[in-house]
């Protein structure tokens, strides 16, 4: 039997790294030794507003320009503000792309970071634009 | 000042909100099993679809008109409500979550709640995806007929405030009494025998005809009626489609066995009301959360759930989740103000397929029996009598859901796919 974690990513256990203080290989020890901190809570560090930020998996080429790769975890923020540059997620005929959202001549277009691939443009932001990507997780293993 | 919110169709709303393929088509969703229909899309509305109608007769008919019917997938709703009701909580500092998709909140004198309102509605949207709509008015009950009308009335813009005087009235006027907060069920037959036809008149009535017919819960809702408030915003509440046990504690508790004690005697508390209702539960949420009015203090605010194979209502399987949830949800160091525990996915006990059931019926009987004799000794010799203190084990039979969507949001496996 198995609790699912449901926050916000369902990651079941953070990872931490125990920052632990400096190692000493002689004399006194460190005076920071006496504020050693706690582990890094990466949950802490990528997620500003857990209620609005969803975990979504990319699939293909069109963002490697930035580094966003194939099998990519996004982390998206939908309470982050939209701008000229952002890097999105948008609702195209019924699925989900990532690309980057441009301003040009009163369009709004959806950019590609790969030269092979076509900017696509957004007729209805309201409804298309889901969220706000705000970091990329990468497994090099 | 109270407000209440429910989130419009809501299992619905949260499937499109991951396959937005289906915003706009006619969509349900099913009950355990498969069998009935629990949820409703406008568009499944419009063509006639009720609320529990058994999918396997109309499945027929419907698919002509391309409806989309889906298993229910608790662990998506459960997580999705959280995110709603963490957004909300930031809005007051006192609410009660009435179910899975609905909450009160309060206001102190003062607070320009029209606006409060619109934001709340707003912020819920941009953080989930999911619409709300809300009622504003002096008392709980009101409140609930607020919502009515600002669900009825697009042109609210989905918030609508109670009216002073005559336009109150007149909204009472068209509204049956069985719409009125509280009184469907158990008061609705009663009220009829007076030959009371609308709820102006049923907030009219003499007060001490109320209480004598309608008892003191039914005079409570009558004076609610007239902008008096008498039901105070509840941390314990009940409803058909989840049942809550959450506290604020008096004191912030911050030692992993008082966190783990609390939350098991809130699930103690559900699953018995679970029983005395003869309902089942499907699923399990467990939250604990900061105070969010200290923010010089760590804050802290989750929840974990998990989805029983067989829908119960065994204080065994309640009790042992919720204590290992809790125990999940513990951090050294941080001061807990408030914890709860939600069941939902709520059936009745019959209708627990017997014939699909993990454990064999014997034994289930068996268990069903000693619970009975736990729940009536608990009742004569005071609650927290006999406890349970065990967990019953893995069921092996898996529930049948075959339009289940993926857990999006829960399982790093099943995340959307975002094409690039």
């Amino acid at each position: 039997m198995v609790i699912e974690s449901i926050t916000a990513l369902g990651i079941e256990d953070v990872i931490q790294l125990p920052l632990a203080g400096t190692a000493v290989p002689a004399g006194f020890p460190s005076p920071a030794d006496d504020y050693l901190e706690g582990a890094i809570d990466f949950n802490k560090h990528l997620i500003r507003n857990p209620a609005s930020t969803f975990a979504l998996r990319t699939r293909g080429d069109s963002m490697r320009g930035v580094g966003i790769f194939s099998g990519d975890i996004l982390i998206v923020d939908r309470a982050e503000t939209v701008n000229d540059g952002s890097i999105v997620i948008a609702v195209v005929d019924g699925g989900f792309t990532v690309k980057r959202l441009r301003h040009r001549a009163g369009k709004t277009f959806l950019c590609p970071e790969n030269p092979e691939f076509s900017p696509i443009e957004v007729t209805s932001p309201d409804d298309q634009i889901w969220g706000v990507v705000i970091s990329s997780i990468r497994n090099h293993r | 000042m109270i407000a209440h919110f429910d989130i419009n169709n809501c299992y619905c709303s949260i499937e499109a909100v991951f396959n937005p393929k289906l915003r706009g088509l006619p969509c349900v969703v099913l009950s355990n099993n498969d069998g009935c229909v629990v949820a409703r899309s406008p568009e499944a509305k419009a063509l006639g679809i009720a609320m529990g109608e058994p999918w396997h007769l109309i499945a027929d008919k419907h698919r002509a008109a391309n409806v989309q019917a889906l298993s229910s997938n608790y662990a998506l709703y459960g997580d999705m409500s959280r995110r709603v009701m963490d957004t909300a909580r930031t809005f007051a500092e006192r609410m009660e979550i009435y179910s899975i998709d609905e909450a009160f909140l309060d206001y102190s004198p003062g607070a320009n709640i029209d606006k409060v309102g619109r934001e709340l509605r707003a912020t819920i949207r941009r953080h989930t995806g999911l619409t709300v709509s809300v009622g504003i008015a002096p008392t709980k009950v009101l409140a609930k007929a607020s919502n009515r009308v600002s669900k009825k009335d697009p042109s609210r813009g989905g918030v609508f405030e109670w009216p002073d005087g005559g336009a109150g009235e007149q909204i009472l006027c068209k509204m049956k009494p069985s719409d009125v907060w509280g009184i469907a069920g158990r008061l609705e037959a009663r009220v009829a025998k007076l030959g009371i036809e609308d709820a102006l008149a049923l907030s009219t009535m003499p007060d001490e005809l109320a209480r004598r017919v309608l008892t003191i819960t039914g005079h409570r809702i009558v004076m609610e009626l007239r902008g008096i408030p008498c039901l105070e915003l509840e941390e314990v509440a009940s409803a058909k489609k989840s049942i809550v046990c959450s506290r604020s504690f008096g004191r912030s508790i911050e030692s992993e066995q008082e966190l783990v004690e609390a939350v098991a005697a809130y699930a103690e508390s559900v699953s018995s009301k679970l029983r005395t209702q003869k309902l089942t539960a499907e699923r399990i949420q467990v939250f604990a959360s900061t105070n969010p009015f200290k923010p010089d203090e760590e804050q802290f605010h989750d929840s974990v759930g998990y989805t029983f194979d067989t829908p119960t209502n065994l204080s065994f399987d309640l009790i042992g989740i919720a204590t290992r949830a809790a125990k999940s949800l513990y951090r050294p160091g941080v001061r807990y103000k408030r914890a709860g525990v939600m069941v939902f996915g709520l059936g009745t006990e019959n209708a627990t397929q017997l014939s699909f059931d993990s454990m064999p019926a014997p034994e289930l009987e068996r268990k069903r029996r000693l619970l009975a004799a736990v729940d009536s000794l608990n009742r004569e010799l005071g609650r927290g009598t006999v406890r349970s203190g065990s967990v019953a084990a893995d069921p092996a039979w898996k529930m049948r859901a075959k339009r289940l969507s993926p857990r999006y949001t829960t399982q790093l496996s099943d995340l959307p796919i975002a094409f690039a």
